[in-house]
């Protein structure tokens, strides 16, 4: 468990740490989505195996893919030459941090306020899909009415304008 | 006697798991368990190439290979060796560790969906919960390594053909997730065994089959149609055509990198057969119950070869789509059309069972496809092609 | 209906494939090495050096003229010329190439320098199995590589060899004839009494 665990997190922290430092975009996203298989195992490791698969159906199978073609379509892969100003990284260090101390305190709080019986629950893919349906059923179908207007925006800004009658 | 066939390698696992040492049991069982998959599957690649070029050559009434070996079924060990010796070119420009990398993972996710597929009664590596959605999981990550494969080559044939080859991959994993949702839907599980333990019970001598419902065909034939589309195989090998991109994505690649993208490539054609046998096709399941005496795996083994034949016959007769007519028809067509499916297989489960339901599901997807066959059809009357940017 | 043109395809793939075991002149493929389609006559690839009799260096027609070097548009001709003369196969006195070599890796099989031989000596082969594991030297052939038999040019070509043999006949027949005229002519001028000639022919 703990080796296996160490492994994957290296493999997470690395992944994540070469998507930020690497000069060239599409080896950030390269390595972005190995950052992200490794969560996704860390998921699995966690008894998550529904969510351990849909990270990697979304986030490798969709979201790098997105990365990738939004690269190739509006910049050039080559490596950049002019790197941020150091006001920028200063910003976005205090940000990091910020967020950082955030999660950290929610999560420590939130672990306090668990009851100490740590048995893993078995979660089925059954127990999510009934949840889904009964009890965040309105929060779905939100989300459902998001995901349908951003498609609409998309397909209308795609759409040619002098074509548009076809 | 049957049950001892059926189960032999089942047992000759337990058997040989008798003499390990309890703490390597783990690794040893998978290994024992891994093994045979890896062998069986490159192996039915070397089989199937031979029957393909032959299977082709007498549809275009020629001969195919017949010089190595008995009728040149000894063919795929010269072209291994031929590709094993031969020259292994990288681009000067090329991204060499991407270029390397691409290959290697395009092998690795087409071998890992083998982990869920279940080969015969009991023989499955892994039997997980989530089993149907690991498959498709896993096998979304060969557009990475397509991906991959395009940009690191820098050439414009390659990036061409990978961001062809996404963009219908994309397209065309909807209706093979959506098709199968109709089976999920059925069985309520997403366990592939669960799925078709499910199946292999009989009414008289008939199995209860995905497939033998108005919803289990439609979703069958959308599944296959999609999985055509997946693996880049004719009529939807656009990303490869070699009359405009010349190989696609691979065009870079030589010696053995080659060869392994020839081989995932088949191996997720097999890979998506056999999903498509375990969700609609009964999985090992005999098809008449008084044929349950054929071992299992011999079962998933003839249907798996009865559909890579079908694979080779579209093959041998269909030309190529253009990028429109392809896009076209995953997004007009098939997604609606699956969807209609769903609904479709919804209605089935709560009318009571009888001739009234087999009437309305049937009727509700046929007038869909109808009517969106018309729709498809209505923009391919021929027309004066104007050209947006050349004049 | 949707898909009633793929059926259609399938159907007529499926009657190919079958009929294709049952009725063996569907398949057009000649299994070559075992199996060979006759040759067409006007067949040719690389140019050969006929000779007549048996003896190829004796008879090689070639008089090494340089006719063909200088033609030949990729330059894939060498000729040596050779200092003295040898009788040919007729026994009359010619130059002959000490050396004459064709690249036939360059040689691009236009037949011009078939069309400007004045002596018929160089000719299209059909011989296509070329290959070997030496790419330059291999490639590059000599003279008695080269050379030819009148019979073999009769075999591979024969109404073009026909009527080079004949017009070479009537040519050697015309000479022969000529050579009697003018040794007639000789004779009947020596025995006639001499007349000064000579400074007529100076001034013509």
């Amino acid at each position: 468990m703990t080796i296996s665990f160490f492994i994957i997190a290296a493999i997470t922290i690395v992944g994540t740490a070469a998507a930020m430092s690497l000069k060239n975009l599409v080896h950030c996203v390269l390595s972005l989505t190995l950052g992200l298989v490794g969560l996704a195992l860390l998921f699995l490791l966690l008894g998550a195996q529904f969510v351990g698969f849909t990270q990697i159906l979304v986030y490798v199978g969709a979201v790098a893919i997105l990365a990738v073609f939004a690269i190739m379509m509006t910049r050039s892969a080559e490596p950049m030459t002019n790197l941020p100003p150091a006001s920028f990284r200063l910003s976005g260090v205090l940000i990091a941090a910020t967020v950082f101390a955030v999660l950290a305190w929610a999560i420590s709080s939130a672990t306090r306020s668990l009851p100490s019986q740590s048995s893993q629950p078995e979660v089925s893919v059954n127990q999510i899909g009934v949840a889904l349906m009964h009890q965040f059923v309105l929060p779905l179908e939100v989300i459902g009415v998001l995901l349908t207007a951003a498609l609409v925006g998309a397909a209308i800004l795609a759409m040619d304008e002098t074509g548009a009658s076809r | 006697m049957p049950e001892i066939i059926d189960q032999i390698f089942v047992l000759l696992k337990h058997w040989l798991m008798g003499y390990v040492p309890s703490l390597l049991k783990p690794v040893v069982s998978a290994i024992l368990s891994v093994v045979p998959v890896l062998l069986a599957f490159p192996l039915l690649f070397a089989i199937t190439t031979v029957l393909e070029r032959k299977g082709l050559g007498r549809m275009q009434n020629r001969y195919g290979p017949n010089r190595v070996g008995p009728f040149g079924f000894l063919q795929p060990m010269a072209d291994g060796i031929k590709s094993l010796t031969k020259e292994d070119i990288i681009p000067r420009t090329a991204d060499h560790l991407v270029h390397l990398l691409a290959p290697v993972v395009i092998v690795i996710a087409s071998f890992l969906v083998y982990a869920v597929l279940p080969i015969g009664r009991n023989m499955v590596i892994a039997n997980l919960n989530a089993g149907v959605l690991f498959f498709f999981a896993v096998g979304s990550m060969v557009e990475l390594s397509v991906f991959m494969a395009g940009w690191s080559s820098r050439s414009k044939y390659s990036l061409l053909g990978a961001m062809r080859a996404i963009a219908q991959m994309i397209s065309y994993e909807i209706p093979l997730v959506l098709a199968s949702i109709v089976v999920i839907m059925a069985a309520g599980s997403l366990s592939t065994v669960t799925i078709v333990n499910l199946q292999a019970t009989y009414t008289g001598i008939f199995p209860h089959w995905y497939v033998f419902t108005p919803w289990g065909l439609t979703g069958f034939i959308i599944f296959m149609i999609a999985a055509t589309a997946e693996s880049n195989r004719c009529p939807f090998d656009l990303p490869e055509g070699e009359s405009e991109i010349i190989a696609g994505y691979y065009i870079e690649y030589s010696g053995f990198k080659f060869a392994l993208f020839f081989l995932g490539e088949y191996l997720g054609m097999f890979a998506t057969s056999a999903m498509a046998i375990t969700l609609f096709l009964g999985g090992w399941a005999a098809p008449f119950s008084f044929l349950t005496w054929i071992p299992s795996y011999v079962w998933f083994f003839a249907k798996l070869l009865a559909l890579i034949c079908a694979f080779i016959w579209i093959r041998g007769t269909l030309p190529r789509l253009r990028m429109d007519q392809l896009m076209n028809f995953a997004w007009k067509f098939m997604l609606p059309l699956s969807l209609i499916n769903i609904f479709a297989a919804g209605v089935w489960h709560y009318m009571p069972a009888g001739a009234s339901r087999w009437l309305v599901v049937t009727l509700v997807i046929a007038v869909a496809c109808v009517l969106l066959s018309r729709g498809l059809r209505r923009n391919q009357w021929f027309h004066v092609r104007t050209y947006r940017f050349a004049s | 209906m949707l898909g009633q043109g793929i059926l259609k395809g399938l159907a007529e793939t499926a009657r190919n494939f079958f009929g294709s075991y049952i009725n063996k002149d569907r398949l057009t493929t000649v299994q070559f090495p075992e199996e060979r389609l006759p040759q067409i006559e006007a067949t040719r690839d690389f140019p050969f050096l006929v000779y007549d009799g048996t003896d190829w260096d004796q008879g090689m027609r070639c008089v090494s003229c340089q006719i063909c070097e200088k033609e030949c548009p990729p330059k894939c001709i060498y000729i040596v010329k050779s200092a003295d003369k040898k009788p040919d196969a007729t026994g009359k006195p010619q130059f002959y190439p000490a050396r004459f070599d064709i690249d036939i890796s360059v040689c691009m099989s236009c037949q011009i320098c078939v069309e400007v031989c004045p002596f018929d000596a160089i000719k299209m082969d059909v011989d296509f199995e070329l290959s070997t594991t030496d790419r330059f030297g291999g490639l590059l052939l000599n003279k008695q590589q080269l050379a030819k038999s009148n019979e073999y040019y009769n075999k591979i070509h024969p109404t073009e060899a026909a009527a080079v043999d004949a017009a070479l006949a009537d040519e050697r027949a015309k000479a022969d004839a000529k050579l009697r005229q003018a040794a007639e002519a000789k004779a009947a001028a020596a025995a006639a009494p001499p007349t000064p000639p000579a400074e007529k022919t100076v001034v013509q």
